[in-house]
């Protein structure tokens, strides 16, 4: 008797039926009979409303040309010459075309201050928020209005588009941000007048829609003034979609605040800080991190909000969409389609961006150690 | 400190108030809520209660209150329907339904809802054809640029017994459901429920056929002169608002929905898989109603956002309550500070009304969750 | 908490900055001492009606009620282009001269007795004799308004038109169904893609909407008039003098086209021993004095926009697009009904 080594016979490979692409689709696609007829329905839908927006988009469109004529097709899609002709429009409105540039710069300058602020690795964060809170809003204000520096006046009547689109959302989210704190804390203040005030606040706002904040804004708020104070309308809107953003602000803040455990008051309590010493430094500063993505949320729901300016007569990106489709030389049955495609597209990039940056942060948040 | 906040917004509210008085007299413009009981003579093309142009703006409220009411009503069902399926749709196994469900999300709720109002309206509906050559369905029901047009039935007089039947009806349906459940809960057997229901539902039409006949016709609608007359219309403005707020919203409480599924804890699903629950049965019975309790309070803001939204009506001339009172109303009688006061009240108190019935049914399920 | 911090302080920077630059406080009352503090005049004009104020792709507007105001702004500081034009929806007009947001409407608003008396506004003029009229398709085979039973009208929201198309129908016993909307360009848009089978409006406002339609040539306008709808600029109550100002305003465009004083042959004019003439063009008596303007107030409206037959072939007469005939707006020498009382 040999002692007999024993060998193990190698693993067999798995069934050919459950690893690659076969394998995965009969898990994840036909795991069952109901789950097989699914699937095949949703493919068909897949494929058609593929075809349909292809055809539409590419292959009927129309692509080059100077007016309604190019887009007169028998069989049209869309008429993509018209957002051509028509872009400058939507992305200024009728900021007079020798002074364009300086939106321009307004824009390239946002652009640079804030992209180093989203991303989380890059350092000199305190200087950054200086320049994009402090120096940033200046420049812009000047540099948009103009009238000083030896700028041409700009009145804020001929803005619009894209420009008007930014103005009121980028606005109403800085404005909204430290209001939405304030309230928050007045809501959870031990002073009850305050916390009284404060709640009415935040449920009125809440509770009523933004187009009749904005009527009053827009038409009515002078009659709230004394005698002959008045100011421009697009700056009566921004006052009142901050108002408006603040009171949701406010209740995503109030969020953060309910998570922070009471320990971390009552060692602040010990340490013998007073109420603004402890809501400076120790509460704020973990309550605004844990809710970034519920901020980033009011931001994406405030940016769709911005249509409604439209409504009092300001011309935002859509305002300025809908005001073309006027122009009898570009009138045809694909105009309005295009358009509004076109307009969806734009909102639509800015908000996913913004719905992404938002998982990210919360990715990244979540793994931090301090937490 | 306190006194301070307090003294400060009083005295900005006097300021206020003392501005709009001394504005409103100087300029000897109407106050008052008197104009609400004056003749309105406009006529509005989606009425659910009786309107002609001789009524009162007070009626003009309650007509465009009722408008408001039907398209956030309906507009919340087909939202939660459209929500819920899209929501288990998204963690479904199949690869396939989860991205076309995710894809969905993805550009229904990143893209501004008057947007899509105003793609639905004036993009799409706009392209319908004319009355005359109207999409027909068994040349009862017309689809065209004028609306959708259905059968109705006409109800003639004597309507009121049935309506008495079916009254007595749903009071059947709660007592014997009562009962049953009693039954069930004391000797553990099942009493008969859809038998009894179906002899009362028998008896009691029959005796309102006997008392009144049958007062019903069904009208039709026809083409004649520039439209159709007759039947139930269903205007192109009601459906566009319908359409764009029940799509938007869906894809936002599908969202909400997936969280709350996703909250349930593991162990549940997989406790009644051990009990040999189907994985239906299991959703139905066991993963939704515990969702539901995480489910709500987020779901009750997204109802009251619909409602909101609906207010942008007034872009395609559907005659919700902004569009009638804080529009048309405003401009005939040119009361800017009464007629927005009464929308916001309006507002604020569907708001807290419906935040208030959430509340409950949020209470309830909590108990409930709680005991299981 | 150094974030929230610069937070604030850049917050408050903004909000100063803006309200530094922004208001402007006007004394009680007195609109023509603050219209020349401000150094220019707020007038609330249409949203895009042309022919009464339209604007073009780079702002610039346009027509009747535009010229309006220039003629103010003229009168005022000698320079038409001292205006800053508001546009306006229907509902929102009201609102916005009561609250003070402009100085001036001229927005084709038809004078009735309920806005003047509960609105708290005043119609000084009337600048536009109009009334209320129906553009249908051509094809539809229609050729009056009695005909039109059973129809759906695309009209504006919170306008006399909707009033009177309530009043018509039901006064001829017709039925009708009504889809207001709260832009003229949705309300032309929808009856362009078919939702309604007339659109209903002011006669010219018919002929101003009837060029934004993509075939203007598919559709006629029906000969019925169904109301009177005297157009005219309207002013906060309770500043007499400004109302006056801008009646004078009108009625001396008016004068000027009686006296055959144009734009052109002002230099001519001055030389006229005519002494009605005379008194127009400030040479006599201190008629631009009473009104707190300068002598040659009418000098420097008729200078930058013209007398008012000139203004009205400008912007709507036969030449122009529009191609409206004088008719009752004609003066009433020739059958109209402008009339401008004497300037003595």
């Amino acid at each position: 008797m040999s002692a007999k080594t024993w060998i193990p016979t190698p693993a067999r490979p798995a069934p050919a039926n459950t690893v690659g692409f076969v394998g995965w689709a009969r898990e994840n696609l036909f795991a069952t009979k109901l789950d097989s007829a699914l699937t095949l329905v949703c493919a068909a839908l897949i494929i058609y409303l593929l075809d349909v927006v292809f055809g539409w988009a590419i292959v009927d469109a129309s692509f080059s040309g100077e007016d309604r004529n190019a887009c007169l097709k028998q069989v049209q899609g869309a008429c993509w010459p018209f957002i051509d002709a028509k872009l400058g429009q939507f992305i200024y409105g009728r900021y007079p075309e020798m002074e364009r540039w300086r939106v321009d710069w307004v824009f390239a300058l946002g652009l640079i201050g804030l992209v180093p602020l989203l991303m989380p690795k890059v350092g000199f964060k305190r200087a950054n928020v200086i320049f994009m809170l402090g120096f940033y809003p200046l420049f812009a204000f000047f540099m948009l209005t103009g009238g000083r520096f030896g700028l041409a006046p700009v009145d804020t009547s001929d803005w619009g588009g894209l420009l008007v689109t930014l103005v009121v959302a980028v606005t109403g989210i800085v404005g909204s941000l430290p209001l939405g704190i304030l309230l928050a804390l007045g809501r959870r203040s031990e002073l009850p007048i305050v916390r009284a005030l404060c709640v009415g606040f935040i449920e009125i706002f809440r509770g009523v829609p933004l187009i009749t904040v904005l009527f009053m804004a827009s038409v009515m708020l002078p009659l709230f003034l004394p005698d002959g104070v008045n100011f421009d309308k697009l700056m009566r809107c921004l006052i009142g979609v901050a108002l408006f953003a603040s009171a949701y602000m406010a209740e995503v803040v109030r969020g953060g605040l309910q998570a922070i455990p009471k320990g971390q008051y009552e060692a602040a309590a010990a340490l013998g800080l007073g109420y603004w010493k402890t809501t400076r430094l120790i509460i704020l500063p973990q309550a605004l991190k844990l809710v970034i993505p519920g901020i980033v949320n009011t931001f994406i729901g405030l940016f769709k909000d911005t249509t409604l300016v439209l409504i009092v007569g300001l011309f935002d990106l859509l305002g300025i969409v809908q005001l073309h489709f006027t122009d009898s030389t570009w009138a045809t049955p694909e105009t309005h389609i295009t358009g509004y495609a076109f307009a969806a597209f734009v909102f639509w990039v800015f908000c996913f961006a913004m719905s992404r940056y938002s998982i990210f942060m919360e990715k990244h948040l979540s793994t931090d150690p301090n937490q | 400190m306190q006194v301070l906040v307090l003294a400060a917004v009083l005295g900005a509210m006097v300021w206020l108030v003392g501005n709009v008085q001394s504005n409103l007299e100087r300029q000897n413009i109407n106050s008052g809520f008197g104009f609400l009981s004056e003749r309105a003579g406009f006529g509005i093309n989606q009425t659910l209660i009786a309107y002609t142009e001789d009524d009162s703006f007070g009626r003009v409220v309650v007509v465009g209150l009722l408008n408001t009411l039907l398209v956030s009503g309906l507009g919340i069902f087909f939202a939660t329907l459209l929500g819920f399926s899209l929501g288990v749709a998204r963690l479904s196994r199949n690869w396939l339904i989860s991205k076309i469900a995710m894809v969905y999300i993805e550009i229904f709720r990143n893209v501004p809802l008057l947007l899509q109002i105003m793609f639905w309206y004036f993009g799409v509906l706009r392209n319908l054809p004319s009355p005359r050559q109207a999409l027909s369905v068994g040349d009862a029901m017309f689809m065209s640029n004028r609306g959708i047009v259905l059968p109705w039935l006409e109800a003639g007089a004597g309507a009121m017994w049935y309506g008495v039947a079916l009254l007595g009806l749903a009071a059947g349906f709660f007592w014997l459901r009562r009962r049953t459940l009693k039954a069930k809960l004391t000797t553990g057997h099942s009493t008969r429920f859809w038998r009894p229901l179906l002899v009362l539902a028998l008896a009691l039409f029959g005796a309102a056929a006997l008392m009144a006949g049958v007062p019903f016709a069904l009208d039709v609608p026809q083409l004649k002169g520039f439209n159709f007359r007759g039947g139930l219309t269903v205007i192109p403005e009601f459906v566009a608002l319908l359409l764009a707020l029940s799509l938007y919203t869906a894809a936002f409480i599908a969202e909400i929905v997936r969280a709350g599924i996703n909250s349930v804890n593991k162990g549940q699903r997989e406790a009644a898989a051990a009990l040999g629950l189907p994985e239906r049965v299991a959703l139905r019975l066991v993963v939704l109603p515990q969702a539901l309790r995480v489910i709500i309070p987020p779901l009750t803001s997204q109802y009251l956002n619909l409602t909101k939204n609906s207010s942008l009506a007034v872009a395609i001339a559907y005659p919700d309550i902004v569009s009638v009172l804080a529009g048309t109303t405003l401009s005939q009688v040119g009361q800017a500070l009464e007629i927005i006061f009464v929308t916001m009240m309006i507002y604020l108190s569907l708001s807290l009304l419906t935040s208030w019935a959430m509340n409950r049914y949020n209470q309830r399920m909590a108990f409930v969750g709680n005991n299981t | 908490m150094q974030i929230f911090r610069t937070l604030c302080v850049g917050f408050l920077g903004l909000a100063a900055a803006n309200l530094l630059a922004m208001p402007s406080v006007q004394a009680a009352g007195k609109t023509l001492e603050i219209v020349q503090k401000r150094g220019h005049l707020k007038c609330g004009v249409s949203q895009g009606l042309p022919g009464f104020s339209t604007p073009d792709n780079r702002g610039k507007w346009t027509g009747i009620d535009v010229d309006f105001c220039k003629a103010i702004a003229a009168a005022i500081f000698n320079d038409p282009s001292k205006v800053k034009f508001t546009p306006l929806s229907a509902k929102e007009r009201f609102t916005a001269i009561q609250s003070g947001e402009v100085d001036i409407i001229a927005r084709n608003t038809t004078w009735s007795m309920h806005r003047d008396t509960a609105l708290g506004v005043d119609f000084p003029v009337i600048n536009y004799y109009d009334g209320q009229g129906f553009m249908v398709r051509a094809d539809l085979g229609v050729t009056s308004a009695r005909e039109l039973d059973g129809a759906t009208l695309c009209t504006n929201q919170g306008t006399t038109t909707e009033l009177n198309a309530a009043d018509y129908f039901r006064s001829n016993g017709m039925q009708y169904e009504i889809v207001a909307f709260e832009k003229a360009d949705e309300s032309v848009a929808a009856y362009n893609s078919g939702r309604c089978d007339a659109y209903t409006t002011d006669h010219s406002a018919l002929y101003a909407q009837k060029l934004k339609l993509s075939q203007p040539k598919a559709h006629i306008v029906l000969p019925e008039i169904i109301s009177k709808e005297p157009l005219g600029p309207l002013v906060r109550q309770g500043d007499s003098s400004w109302n006056d100002l801008v009646r004078w305003t009108h009625y001396a465009t008016v004068a000027a086209e009686e006296f055959g004083v144009t734009s052109k042959n002002l230099a001519k004019m001055k030389l006229s021993s005519n002494p009605s003439i005379r008194r127009l063009m400030g040479l006599d008596g201190s008629f631009g004095a009473n009104l707190g303007l300068s002598k040659q107030w009418a000098v420097n409206i008729i200078r930058s926009v013209g007398n008012y037959g000139e203004i009205f072939e400008r912007n709507v007469g036969v030449q122009t697009p529009l191609g409206i005939e004088r008719g009752v707006n004609a003066l009433w020498t020739k059958g109209g009904l402008h009339y401008a009382p004497p300037i003595r």
